[in-house]
């Protein structure tokens, strides 16, 4: 065991573009391998998430697994984070809610163009889709938010930078600014 | 065939509304009101002959709730949804209209005969429920009605040969003070200006401690004289009759009975300022006034108090327009609604340049409430001791009170500045009274415990609204109303408000269904700091007050619907999975969630 924080990470209903923007840090992330060990991300392939100082979420939360994904971060980090427009609220994958569930698996599994052997899958190894998609907060309760699509690296930086070294989370105006 | 009538009729419109592209949004609301909705062949052909981007005028239909690109049915039905009309049974009354002529709350009928809806307050809070069709407000709904509604409707009769008597709005009138009791002889105060000088008469202003009445207070005399004193070609004269705060309803009976003194007073504000050109905002849901306030704007200009040279006197030119809202609360605010009579979407300006200086089309612009209007007249007239033997040191003068909610004679009430909200509350024949929600949706919600404050700008400041919640009344539900308003009335300019009254909302959505924790109470107590401090206008500013002054005010209405969790997600997690389980036909563990926070 090293005092190193312990930092996990996990995509739900999201497109990667946030872990991406992390890794965008470049060459930083040898500077953030001193300073932090890596517990469950997509990189280590670690499946279970363990004890952990920090978790970042990217993504909502579309079906049964990513609420137990995100309850077990949630059990096990001390901090967890919102990272990016899905988690937050919802992105593209919210744009889902203005139709029944119903609608989006006939559309893709029965009508839909080039289907064959028409079926919804009813597979059990298959997680269920919720009725709507949610961002995270409101299955768990989340510390900080950090928006964009995707926050830039620069931003992600800051934030893990000050978090880490217990300073109060604070950012240039132009590392937030959208527009 | 069909696209040679539309452009036939645009062109038309045009012709009418001088081929300006500031009155697009007449324009607009024109071919709206005729074809139900806004062709495409109507926004390319618009944007071609006005030389603006399709997006601009594309952008005004998705900007104003009134204006549609998919076709409403012939009968446009909007029912007021203001917490009030729904304490009257409106939403039973919109429930059984939608189901008895076959058509979803919020949708048009596949034979697009007619569409059923919600608006939100449309100012009848006092003979509620009341609802618009195609534009004309039909107020004291009952099921009566709704029954004989349904046969008119299948039977095609025409909307103006509907019962009369249901488009009935009574002037109900309870309390009158020196406003409504005196008084003026018509072009009484135009003639004092030209007797007595601008200079005496902005003095006259200035000592009567006249403010605006539409809520904010601004001293008037302190808009006029910058205005009168800043560069410009020319002057504008706005009157502000978008009134659209939930509860509010004084500005129907002033422009329904006493237009002429409002136009008297734009007329002397005309003179000081020096404007040849005013405008009357009226709000889209007031359209049954239009033609009204058209035939007074007309008497006056034959009567030589409105048009060129005014009572004879060479260079004095003033003459006045009226454009129509459509649906959009924020164009109460000056700022925006100046972009609205701009032909422009309603979002605030950045101030400075406030209007005084730069306002309509750039020029210096004074923009007062239909109130403050009249008051002007009456004071110029009457002068500042008359208007002063009323109200306070800091509160001159009288208010109109709109009086609605649970009491036995709603209605409007004219009441010197300092009467106590006890006073008023015995006066209406309250009791029980729970809370009252003064100055609207934005406003304050006061408890028993501070009944005995005043009516005041020092105090209680409103714009008019006045509603009154019994002990039998869930408080939260008019909580839920009012933040569901700002959600729908936010302009989408800024993020704190766009993004933080959604947020507010659903948090407190989770209040009411029982899915809240203390944690949730603390999160909105950041996000609506952050609306308060962050919001670029007035509108994001307050939109949390509701919900922060009532968590203050009634703690226990939050406390006894909170979980004693740390946290709980704010919906079922299990049954979110039914609609899956149905479809697949699963039902194994792995189909499951446990409910519950970590």
């Amino acid at each position: 065991m090293t005092n190193k924080t312990r930092v996990a990470t996990a995509s739900l209903a999201g497109c990667f573009g946030c872990h991406m923007s992390i890794l965008d840090i470049d060459e930083r992330i040898i500077q953030l391998a001193d300073l932090v060990e890596f517990d469950r991300t997509p990189i280590t392939d670690i499946k279970e998430v363990g004890e952990c100082d920090v978790g970042i979420i990217e993504g909502g939360v579309c079906n049964a697994d990513n609420v137990e994904v995100l309850k077990e971060f949630r059990r096990n980090c001390k901090i967890l984070v919102s990272l990016g427009a899905c988690s937050i609220n919802g992105g593209i994958p919210a744009m889902r809610n203005q139709y029944t569930l119903k609608q989006c698996l006939e559309e893709s599994y029965l009508h839909g163009i080039g289907v064959e052997d028409a079926q919804i899958p009813s597979d059990p190894e298959i997680p269920l889709l919720l009725n709507k998609l949610h961002p995270i907060h409101e299955v768990v309760w989340v510390d900080y938010f950090l928006p964009g699509c995707p926050p830039p690296a620069d931003t992600i930086w800051t934030f893990l930078e000050e978090l880490l070294s217990g300073k109060p989370i604070e950012f240039a105006y132009r590392q937030i600014r959208y527009d | 065939m069909a696209e040679i009538t539309i452009t036939d009729r645009i062109d038309g419109l045009l012709g009418q509304w001088g081929n300006q592209p500031q009155n697009l949004l007449q324009i607009l609301i024109r071919v709206q009101q005729s074809l139900h909705h806004i062709p495409a062949t109507a926004i390319d052909y618009l944007a071609r002959k006005l030389g603006c981007p399709q997006v601009q005028v594309e952008g005004l239909v998705g900007f104003y709730s009134f204006l549609h690109v998919e076709p409403r049915g012939s009968y446009d039905i909007l029912f007021s949804d203001n917490i009030t009309d729904r304490m009257l049974g409106g939403q039973g009354v919109a429930a059984a209209l939608a189901e008895r002529l076959g058509v979803a709350l919020g949708t048009t009928r596949s034979d697009g005969r007619v569409s059923v809806g919600y608006t939100f307050c449309t100012g009848m809070g006092d003979q509620g429920p009341a609802a618009l069709v195609n534009g004309y407000t039909m107020t004291r709904l009952t099921p009566d009605r709704i029954g004989q509604m349904v046969e008119l409707i299948e039977g095609a009769v025409p909307v103006t040969d509907w019962p009369q008597e249901w488009f009935v709005v009574e002037d109900n009138i309870q309390r009158r003070d020196i406003l409504l009791q005196t008084a003026l002889p018509d072009g009484a105060a135009i003639d004092r200006v030209l007797e007595i000088g601008v200079d005496a008469l902005l003095q006259e202003m200035d000592a009567s401690g006249l403010r605006g009445r539409g809520g904010a207070g601004f001293g008037t005399a302190l808009k006029w004289r910058p205005c009168r004193e800043a560069t410009g070609a020319d002057r504008v004269v706005v009157c502000n009759a978008d009134e659209g705060e939930p509860g509010t309803f004084k500005d129907r009976l002033l422009l329904q009975r006493y237009a002429d003194r409002v136009v008297e007073g734009m007329t002397l504000c005309a003179a000081v300022i020096g404007a040849s050109k005013g405008f009357i905002y009226l709000r889209g849901e007031y359209l049954y006034l239009l033609k009204g306030l058209e035939a007074e704007l007309q008497r006056r200009r034959e009567s030589g108090l409105l048009g060129r040279s005014i009572r004879g006197r060479e260079g004095f030119d003033f003459d006045i327009e009226i454009h129509l809202g459509a649906g959009a609360y924020i164009c109460g605010e000056e700022s925006a609604l100046i972009e609205s009579l701009e032909g422009k979407r309603g979002h605030p300006r950045v101030r400075p340049p406030f209007p005084v200086t730069s306002g309509y089309m750039g020029l210096p612009t004074v923009v007062n409430n239909v109130e403050t209007f009249m008051a002007a007249a009456m004071i110029g007239v009457q002068g500042a001791e008359w208007f002063r033997s009323r109200g306070t040191e800091e509160s001159s003068g009288t208010k109109l009170l709109t009086i609605s909610g649970d009491c036995a004679r709603p209605g409007i009430y004219e009441y010197p500045y300092g009467v106590t909200v006890e006073q008023v509350l015995t006066d209406c024949g309250a009791q029980d009274v729970q809370a009252v929600q003064v100055a609207g949706a934005a406003g304050s919600c006061v408890p028993p415990s501070e009944f005995g404050r005043q009516i005041a700008f020092e105090d209680l400041a409103t714009g008019g609204s006045f509603m009154i919640f019994n002990q039998g009344r869930d408080l939260l539900e008019m909580v839920e109303n009012f933040a569901a308003f700002f959600v729908h009335e936010s302009c989408g300019f800024c993020t704190p408000c766009r993004v933080g009254t959604s947020l507010m909302h659903k948090r407190l959505t989770k209040v009411v269904v029982g899915h809240a924790t203390r944690a949730d109470m603390e999160r909105m107590c950041d996000i609506g700091a952050l609306m308060r401090k962050a919001s670029h206008c007035g509108l994001g500013q307050t939109a949390a007050n509701c919900i922060l002054g009532t968590m203050d005010s009634f703690p226990a209405l939050y406390a006894e619907r909170l979980r004693s969790t740390s946290f709980e997600p704010a919906f079922d997690l299990d049954a979110s999975l039914q609609e899956a389980r149905e479809i697949t036909g699963r039902d194994d563990p792995g189909a499951h969630l446990k409910g519950g926070g970590v």
